[in-house]
C-alpha cells in the first residue's frame, strides 16, 4: 500500500506562467518516455520477477516515480495557472485547453494521451531491466531536450533534479542486471527465463 | 511561504531525499556498512526535522494530524500550489 506526504520530493515554485514551456513538458507526465509510464512499467514488473533484491528496486524506483509524476503536474499547473484566453491562444495551447481547460491530463507534447502501449512488462526480467535502464535514459534525453527550451530559473531547476535522477536510476537497475546474472549461469544467461521457467 | 516554514520543509525534503537515495543503494547494496550508519543517522534527523515542521505547519502524513476539534490534515495549501514550496 501507499501513504501520501503532503510534500513534493523538490520544491516547484514557479513565478511566471508560460503556456508555451507547459505545452512541452506535460510530455513527462504522459508521453512516451514520461513519469506515468516510468511508475506502471516498474510497479507492474515488480509482481513476477525474481529476487528480492529486483523486487525492491522495482518497488522504490516505481513510487519514487510516483512523486515525480506529482512534480510534473505541479509545474504544468503553475505554469498555466491564471492565464487567460488570449495568453493561452497566444502559447499555443488553446487545442489543450478546449478539451481540458486547465485540468492536468496525461498527454505527450504532441497531444497524444497516455497509454500503457508506452511500456512493457515481459515477465521475463533480463529483458524487462533492460527496457528499464533503456526506458531511463530515454527520460533523460528528454530532460535534455525539455531544458533546450526551458531558459526560466524556476523550472530549470526541478527538471534539472528530474534529469539527474533518471542517471541514478539508470545505475540502481545496472546493479539489478549485475545481480539477476549473479544468479544465472554465466555461460548461458538466456539458457532458461528464471521468472518462469524456476 | 513564511521563512521558517520553508526553512523546516526544506530540512525535511533534504533529509528525505538523502534516505530515499540510500534506500534505492541498500536495496543493490543491503549490506554496505557505511550507507547502513548514514541510513540510522539521517533517519533521526529526518524524524526531528519531520517533528519540528509538522509542530509549528500541521501534518505531512496524515497519521501526524491532529484530530481533536478539527481535522488539520485536510487545511490548504495542498503540495503542488505555489504558496506550499
Amino acid at each position: 500500500m501507499w501513504v501520501y506526504e503532503k510534500r513534493l520530493q523538490y520544491p516547484v515554485n514557479i513565478k511566471n506562467p508560460n503556456p508555451a514551456l507547459a505545452k512541452i513538458i506535460i510530455t513527462q507526465l504522459g508521453g512516451p518516455d514520461g513519469e506515468l509510464s516510468a511508475s506502471q512499467r516498474y510497479l507492474s514488473q515488480r509482481y513476477s520477477a525474481p529476487y528480492a533484491q529486483v523486487q525492491g528496486i522495482l518497488t522504490d524506483v516505481g513510487t519514487e516515480e510516483l512523486a515525480h509524476v506529482e512534480m510534473i503536474s505541479a509545474i504544468v499547473y503553475q505554469l498555466t495557472k491564471g492565464l487567460t484566453p488570449e495568453q493561452i491562444k497566444a502559447g499555443g495551447l488553446d487545442a489543450y485547453f478546449v478539451d481540458h481547460t486547465l485540468g492536468i491530463y496525461p498527454q505527450s507534447a504532441a497531444g497524444m494521451p497516455f497509454t500503457a502501449a508506452y511500456f512493457q512488462s515481459k515477465g521475463d526480467t533480463v529483458t524487462d531491466l533492460h527496457e528499464d535502464m533503456a526506458a531511463e535514459q530515454k527520460a533523460r534525453t528528454t530532460y535534455d531536450n525539455i531544458l533546450r527550451f526551458a531558459d526560466d530559473p524556476d523550472v530549470r531547476d526541478p527538471i534539472k533534479f528530474l534529469r539527474q535522477r533518471e542517471i541514478v536510476h539508470f545505475q540502481r537497475f545496472g546493479e539489478a542486471l549485475r545481480i539477476t546474472q549473479d544468479n544465472l549461469n554465466s555461460k548461458n544467461f538466456y539458457a532458461f527465463n528464471p521468472e518462469f521457467d524456476k | 511561504m513564511e521563512n521558517k516554514k520553508r526553512q523546516l520543509l526544506y530540512a525535511v525534503q533534504m533529509y528525505d531525499f538523502y534516505l530515499y537515495e540510500l534506500q534505492l543503494y541498500l536495496d543493490t547494496h543491503p549490506t554496505c556498512p557505511n550507507a547502513l550508519h548514514a541510513f540510522r543517522k539521517y533517519k533521526e534527523l529526518r524524524d526531528r526535522a519531520a517533528s519540528a515542521y509538522s509542530d509549528l505547519f500541521g501534518p505531512i502524513s496524515p497519521m501526524q494530524s491532529g484530530c481533536d476539534n478539527v481535522f488539520d490534515w485536510v487545511k490548504g495549501p495542498w503540495p503542488w500550489e505555489k504558496e506550499a514550496n
